[in-house]
């Protein structure tokens, strides 16, 4: 005993109910502390934010570089100035300092909403209205209904006599149904805040951790010198931070036991890490590679001038001496200063200007989504979001769909469907007029009499097996709200919203179910009579059996069991009723993704009630195996049946989930679905998606298949069905015909296999097989996730060896922590609070809108950011190259080819906005072509537009032009006059020549890889053009007074006045472009890719 | 192919679901529809297929050709003529020269040498100067100067930059002109005899002005006085680059080409892309369109031989040239304009059986699918 003590102590915490202190003698009293309940979700502080976002910024490896080309340039005499690095480097810092200060005080913003809202507290007695962040551990705090729990809390008592309240974890798991929870039974009397502040009591609990359903603890209870009372604390005596207190007045003296950051609601809150996107990784990987360019230019440059400088006389000609300081200056250090001089004139390889148009083109790029007006619901008022722009092009790359099931794939919001009665079916139509229609379908019609009788009993047996509960009230908000003529306004609550829609469906079809009262059901017929029934009995509803049933005696004495349950649990203990028929209706239900229950009846004598009274009893009163005897019993009361009918109620889907699931498929995804629901209900609704097809062949991985075989065994056996059946990968895209498979998984199974366990280190990876398995389904269904399993499967999926891009979707907070963990998150904004929205990166208001977001911008993002980083590199390798090769022809000494202003204002001007709007507005195939044509979405898969062998072609690319532009300048230049006047031009010129070649190059060059030309489109690359003209003219046009060099006056000006330079100039950007288009040609024609075959 | 298309369309995942009364109130957050916020702005479509590139082909073929073939003729019909007297060899004329060059030696040096014009020089003929080896083009050398000092400011004059170093400043006197390019400005004098048939020796009359640019002297170059007429007065103070023979203000007698617009001097300032390089020396301007410019016939070079170019294992040379309206003879312009259009053309022809071949199936692909 007193070891468990000692380890409760140090494993547990134990809490004050009121901040009471315990009487003498109990325990010591050690005063433990707590975080407060505030909730922290914002990254920086006022404080800190300008070092902090410092670090971070030069964290990015091309930031540091920048930082240390500007130091070099400040410390060493460099051919260029460093303002022309400096400036830019400054301006790109403020920037983004300025917009990540922005959102980060948006998140401040949000925070400050949620701890500053009020709550309700018993303090000495009376309540007390305080804020939410002031909460401490031990609070006694007061909910309302539809108030929101601030912090975990154990229920003392409710406004309800059984001291039970109703809660909906809607924003916690996804499930909208109402759960019971209970209070202590030494306390569910409390009614007054008096009551409730004179309770002396502490509970010991565990400390936090992220479980959703476990909480193991402990209340004390002291009365007057007694020993104190300890009562066992369970998950069911813990209201979590996050769900909604429903149906109960108000709840007293719940005491906090978990606050703020401790909160099992935040705990389930994944740490915010900054996403990359892939096609950021490749542009670090291409940078590191230019990087690598750029020293090794830079030493070979280095080592040559001094091989080449060997003899003083070109070291030092008579005509060219260095000044005394120089001179002497030690070889080495005059050698490394050679080398960062090399690498100051080489930088502009990596452009600072890349990191801008990128973060431009992101930002500016983004707006698109938000302006969209398909993906603007009007129902919700609000279009898509974008909180964060720095994944756009990833929503073009996604491989893996991770979605919610309940208000992302489906409404959230059941319906009643039809019912089928011995083969007559029954479609309510309109909400209030309760008309009966007989379908006038295939299904042969049988004389009415005995129908009618069959019929009203089934409708009967619909209201009263089950176990909703009414709620009246005036006027509420609610979505399910049903109106009777002359009644108050009442709606029915249930923790299966499938049953809510049953009653709901038999009140349109005429029969009301009113009430239960005093154990008598009520029941408004539809010649408006009231009828009574005694509820005697109800056999629960539970996952094995799949039924549930009640007894009931009807007012003439008759003892009734009514049972309703899946078609497969039902059909086996039926004995008589038109069996055929309902199967044929209920599997074509069923085929279109309905939810179908079979409805059954059995009289039964007064002899048999209470033979099945005495099982019942008997078992429920069992001290061991209660479950198991329970089963029994069940068993033996629930057979000999009547078949009366079935159902189908529709837990509707979104619109087009079905079409937009589909498109998904089409354009290579694999799509999962992951929910915390029951493994039925979410089968159902992967059929109705299209998640599963008919020819799916489904394989299981639950609980209940583990529980007979071992876990082992089940995995090694579908890993070898699935390799069997494995049809090779086809690149047609019809090669829907072969056999795919469908895998359902559950939360208790996929914990056991992600277990790392190293008794069984030899015999395999269950993780590895279990991703073998994935990797051959088409579709997965992961049913009973909580939170942190949804993000685990995320994670797994990432870690897989291929790495990859996954994208998270839901509406729920319990989906938060997957839409963190993916690549790209997406929330929905829907019934369940903003929480999903608010942390995903891009918030969209229905499922449907998720195509248009990947297909069409996902897919447009891509191709233009993948152009835009590969433009860049080969525009600066046009740049920057010849540079390299003029110094072979100037002694190694740095000279630059270009002009200072050239070589500043070629990234920020002359070349920067064709790119940069290229990048916004580029469609290279329709918008309705992405639509109509998902498979398109398969071209650009595997960021295969940055992949080495394109970025190598890029850069060769722009080697080639680069020594085209020299070599073609330097043979034309060679020794020739170029005027008709006999005058010479110098090295400026030549520079000038090569700079104005490709200026027009690279942007002609973009203008062919152009697939839309918009007015805007015209406008800046002709612009630009003449832009670079008008800006040479002026440069070179006026002795500039500012200037200590006047280097470039007229130089452009006497270039155009010769008619060999024009001929030049047209020449080698004809040459220049060739082979690109060459090749686009040759590849259009020989082996046309999708795209391009979509393109004609 | 290349159409042009509207895409204003209708559009079928476009819903209008009004909401349970929440709709009129929310319709201000609603995007605007206008064609660039959609992205529906009317576009060309342009798409580089065999079809559209092919004429394109053709068309830059048959211009490129007969451009090139201009181009080459007209560079034919150039006449150049080259000679290198730097004197390496000992049967060269300048040898002696080259041997026995000190910067101290107060006698100039002196070699006459002989050459053959073969054919006559219809036109204007400009003579230029050419060095190899020479890297005008280096970094520290290319900075050497002083910009503000050539354009006549007075206290550049005075305060060199410091970009002139080392050659800023000598005895503690500015130098005027300052910088390394100008203290190795080009200092061969080079006379031209025409040895008549009968035995007399007729020195070609050599223009020494038109050969820098014209913006170059009226306005980057500027004497620090202005235009007054004692120009020896306003380089007063300064002293001349230590190569030099004799002080900027002693370049030439006439006053528009004296100190720093000097043109001899302003088209050595100009610096040269490549180490190989020539520039423009002198102009012999065509007297009568009777007789031929320079007839053909035996020359003699005179070079007063000042400019040391064996350290640094450089060349020297004298160009005649002429000119036509594309400058002087370049042979790769014209030739590299045929190449190109021929490799066009050729292209044109692949591209087009290309086409045939894969263009056939192709459609029929499609039509099959």
């Amino acid at each position: 005993m007193l070891l468990i003590n000692r380890n409760l102590i140090t494993l547990s915490r134990t809490v004050y109910i009121g901040h009471k202190e315990p009487p003498p003698g109990a325990e010591a009293y050690i005063p433990q502390r707590y975080p407060d309940n505030r909730i922290v979700s914002s990254k920086y502080t006022f404080w800190n934010f300008i070092p902090k976002n410092l670090f971070e910024q030069f964290r990015r490896i091309a930031n540091f570089y920048f930082l240390v080309i500007f130091l070099v340039q400040l410390i060493i005499d460099t051919p260029t100035s460093p303002v022309t690095s400096g400036l830019p480097l400054f301006f790109v810092i403020t920037v983004t300092a300025i917009k990540q200060g922005y959102e980060d005080w948006l998140r401040h913003k949000a925070d400050c909403s949620i701890n500053e809202c009020p709550v309700d507290v018993v303090q000495q007695g009376k309540v007390v209205r305080t804020q939410s962040h002031k909460l401490r551990v031990g609070d006694i705090v007061v909910v309302r209904e539809d108030e929101t729990f601030p912090c975990d809390l154990i229920l003392l008592s409710s406004s309800r006599h059984d001291g039970t309240c109703y809660v909906t974890t809607a924003s916690l798991d996804g499930e909208s149904s109402h759960k019971t929870y209970y209070a202590v039974p030494d306390t569910m009397a409390f009614r007054t805040e008096q009551e409730v502040d004179s309770l002396h009591a502490t509970i010991e609990c565990e400390q936090p951790q992220p479980d959703l359903y476990k909480f193991v603890g402990r209340i004390n209870i002291y009365k007057d010198k007694e020993e104190p009372v300890a009562r066992p604390l369970g998950a069911e005596n813990m209201l979590l931070r996050g769900a909604t207190l429903k149906n109960t007045q108000r709840i007293y003296g719940t005491v906090a036991v978990y606050t703020g950051m401790e909160t099992k609601m935040a705990l389930n809150y994944q740490s915010k890490s900054q996403k990359r996107s892939a096609v950021e990784k490749s542009m670090n990987a291409f940078l590191i590679v230019y990087l690598c360019i750029l020293i090794s230019k830079a030493v070979i440059n280095t080592v040559l001038k001094y091989a080449w400088q060997w003899s003083p006389d070109r070291d030092e000609p008579w005509y060219n001496h260095r000044t005394e300081n120089e001179r002497q200056r030690h070889v080495v250090i005059r050698a490394f200063t050679d080398f960062l001089a090399f690498m100051v004139l080489f930088n502009y390889i990596i452009p600072v200007s890349m990191y801008v148009t990128v973060e431009m083109q992101k930002f500016l790029g983004s707006y698109f989504i938000t302006w969209d007006e398909e993906m603007f619901d009007e129902e919700l008022g609000e279009g898509a979001q974008v909180n964060t722009s720095d994944l756009n092009e990833e929503l073009g790359q996604v491989e893996y769909v991770f979605t919610d099931k309940t208000g992302t794939l489906t409404e959230n919001n059941m319906e009643f469907i039809e019912c089928c009665v011995d083969g007559n079916v029954y479609i309510p139509h309109a909400i209030c007029n309760g008309q009966i229609l007989s379908a006038a379908s295939s299904i042969d019609m049988i004389d009415s009499s005995p129908g009618g009788y069959r019929r009203d009993l089934f409708f009967r047996a619909l209201c009263l097996c089950h176990t909703v509960q009414v709620k009246e009230e005036e006027t509420v908000d609610g979505i399910k709200r049903g109106i009777h003529q002359g009644r108050p306004t009442s709606f029915y609550i249930s923790s299966s919203p499938d049953e809510v829609a049953l009653v709901e469906g038999m009140k349109r079809l005429g029969y009301t179910y009113l009430r239960l009262k005093d154990n008598y059901m009520e029941i408004l017929n539809k010649d408006d009579e009231i009828e009574r029934f005694e509820l005697l009995h109800v056999l629960n509803f539970d996952s094995v059996r799949r039924r549930m049933s009640v007894i009931v005696r009807s007012s003439s004495g008759e003892y009734l069991l009514f049972c309703k349950g899946a078609d497969s649990s039902i059909f086996p203990r039926v004995v008589s009723g038109k069996v055929e028929q309902v199967k044929a209706r209920v599997e074509q239900n069923a085929v279109e993704g309905l939810r179908t229950l079979c409805v059954a009846y059995r009289r039964l004598t007064q002899s048999e009630y209470e033979e099945a009274c005495h099982h019942l009893t008997e078992a429920k009163l069992a001290l061991q195996d209660r479950e198991q005897r329970l089963a029994q019993a069940y068993d033996i009361i629930e057979r000999d049946f009547v078949l009366l009918g079935a159902t189908a109620v529709e837990d509707r889907l979104q619109e087009k989930a079905a079409d937009t699931i589909e498109s998904l498929h089409k354009a290579g995804m694999k799509v999962w679905v992951l929910t915390g629901d029951k493994m039925e209900t979410a089968a159902a609704t992967c059929y109705a998606s299209k998640l599963f097809r008919r020819s799916t062949q489904i394989l299981e991985l639950t609980k209940k298949r583990t529980e007979e075989q071992s876990l082992h065994d089940v995995l090694f056996e579908l890993n070898r069905t699935v390799l069997r059946q494995h049809c090779r990968p086809i690149y047609n895209r019809l090669s829907v015909d072969c056999l795919d498979f469908g895998l359902i998984i559950d939360g208790a199974t996929l914990s056991a296999i992600l277990k790392p366990n190293q008794e069984r280190a030899g015999t395999g990876n269950y993780r590895e097989i279990f991703l073998e398995i994935c990797r051959n389904c088409s579709a997965v269904l992961c049913c009973r996730m909580a939170p942190l399993q949804k993000a685990q499967i995320v994670k797994l999926i990432k870690a897989s060896k291929e790495h990859p891009i996954t994208l998270a979707i839901g509406d729920g907070a319990n989906d938060v922590s997957m839409i963190l963990e993916a690549h790209v998150g997406i929330g929905i904004m829907g019934k369940e609070g903003r929480q999903a929205a608010r942390n995903s990166d891009y918030a969209i208001p229905k499922f449907k809108h998720l195509k248009k977001m990947l297909l069409v911008h996902g897919h447009y993002y891509y191709i233009r950011i993948a152009e835009l980083v590969q433009y860049f590199f080969y525009k600066n390798v046009c740049f920057i190259f010849p540079q390299f090769l003029y110094q072979f022809f100037c002694g190694f000494s740095q000279q630059p080819l270009y002009d200072t202003a050239y070589l500043t204002l070629y990234n920020i001007s002359f070349t920067s906005l064709p790119i940069l709007l290229y990048s916004l507005v580029e469609q290279h195939v329709t918008m309705e072509t992405l639509k109509r044509d998902p498979s398109l979405y398969r071209d650009i898969a595997k960021n295969s537009l940055l992949r080495w062998p394109v970025f190598l072609y890029w850069t060769c690319l722009g080697v080639f032009d680069a020594v085209i532009f020299f070599f073609g300048a330097y043979f034309l230049f060679d020794n020739t006059t170029f005027t008709s006047n006999g005058q010479m031009f110098g090295n400026w010129t030549f520079g000038t020549l090569v700079f104005t070649v490709l200026v027009f190059t690279v942007t002609l060059k973009l203008a062919l890889d152009t697939h839309h030309w918009t007015w805007i489109n015209h406008f800046v690359i002709w612009g630009s053009l003449l832009f670079y003209v008008i800006f040479s003219l002026l440069w070179g046009g006026i002795i500039w007074p500012f200037l200590n060099y006047q280097r470039m006056y007229y130089v452009f000006m006497q270039m155009l006045s010769s008619g060999p330079a024009w001929l030049s100039i047209i020449l080698l950007i004809t040459v220049s472009l060739l082979p690109d288009v060459i090749k686009k040609v040759l590849c259009r024609t020989m082996c046309p890719t999708a795209t391009e075959r979509a393109q004609v | 192919m290349m159409a042009s298309s509207y895409n204003a369309k209708d559009e079928d995942g476009h819903i209008t679901v009004s909401g349970p009364g929440g709709g009129g109130t929310l319709r201000g957050k609603k995007p605007e529809n206008t064609a660039f916020k959609q992205q529906r702005l009317p576009a060309w479509q342009p798409i580089l297929t065999a079809g559209t590139v092919l004429p394109a082909f053709f068309i830059i073929g048959l211009i490129f050709i007969p451009i090139g073939i201009g181009l080459y003729v007209t560079s034919n019909n150039i006449k150049e003529f080259e000679i290198d007297y730097t004197g390496v060899d000992m049967s060269s004329p300048c040898f002696n020269c080259s041997q026995n060059f000190s910067w101290n030696s107060t006698r100039p040096c002196t070699c006459t040498v002989p050459f053959y014009l073969e054919q006559p020089y219809e036109s204007n003929v400009f003579m230029y100067y050419g060095l190899s080896n020479f890297y005008q083009n280096h970094r520290r050398y290319v900075k050497s100067r002083d910009d503000s000092q050539l354009n006549g400011n007075v206290d550049s004059l005075k305060e060199p930059s410091k970009e002139c170093e080392p050659y800023a400043k000598h005895d503690g006197k500015p130098i005027a002109p300052c910088g390394a390019i100008a203290n190795s400005m080009f200092n061969d004098t080079l006379e031209l005899f025409y040895n008549d048939p009968n035995g007399t020796r007729v020195q070609i009359p050599l223009t020494n002005t038109g050969i820098a640019w014209w913006t170059d002297k009226h306005v980057k170059f500027r004497n620090p006085g202005g235009d007054s007429s004692n120009i020896t007065a306003s380089f007063q103070g300064t002293s001349k680059p230590v190569n030099w023979r004799k002080p900027v203000y002693e370049l030439d007698t006439a006053a528009d080409n004296n100190g720093f617009i000097n043109e001899d001097f302003i088209v050595w300032m100009r610096t040269a892309a490549l180490p190989t390089f020539r520039k423009l020396y002198r102009i012999i301007n065509k007297t009568s369109s009777m007789v031929p410019t320079l007839p053909r016939g035996n020359y003699t070079l005179e070079v007063v031989y000042n400019y040391p170019v064996r350290s640094f294992e450089g060349r020297k040379r004298m160009i005649l040239s002429t000119i036509s309206w594309m400058g002087g003879k370049n042979p790769f312009l014209g030739i590299a304009y045929i190449t190109v259009g021929s490799v066009c053309f050729f292209l044109g022809v692949v591209l087009l059986i290309i086409h045939h071949k894969c263009g056939n199936r192709s459609n029929s692909a499609d039509i099959s699918n």
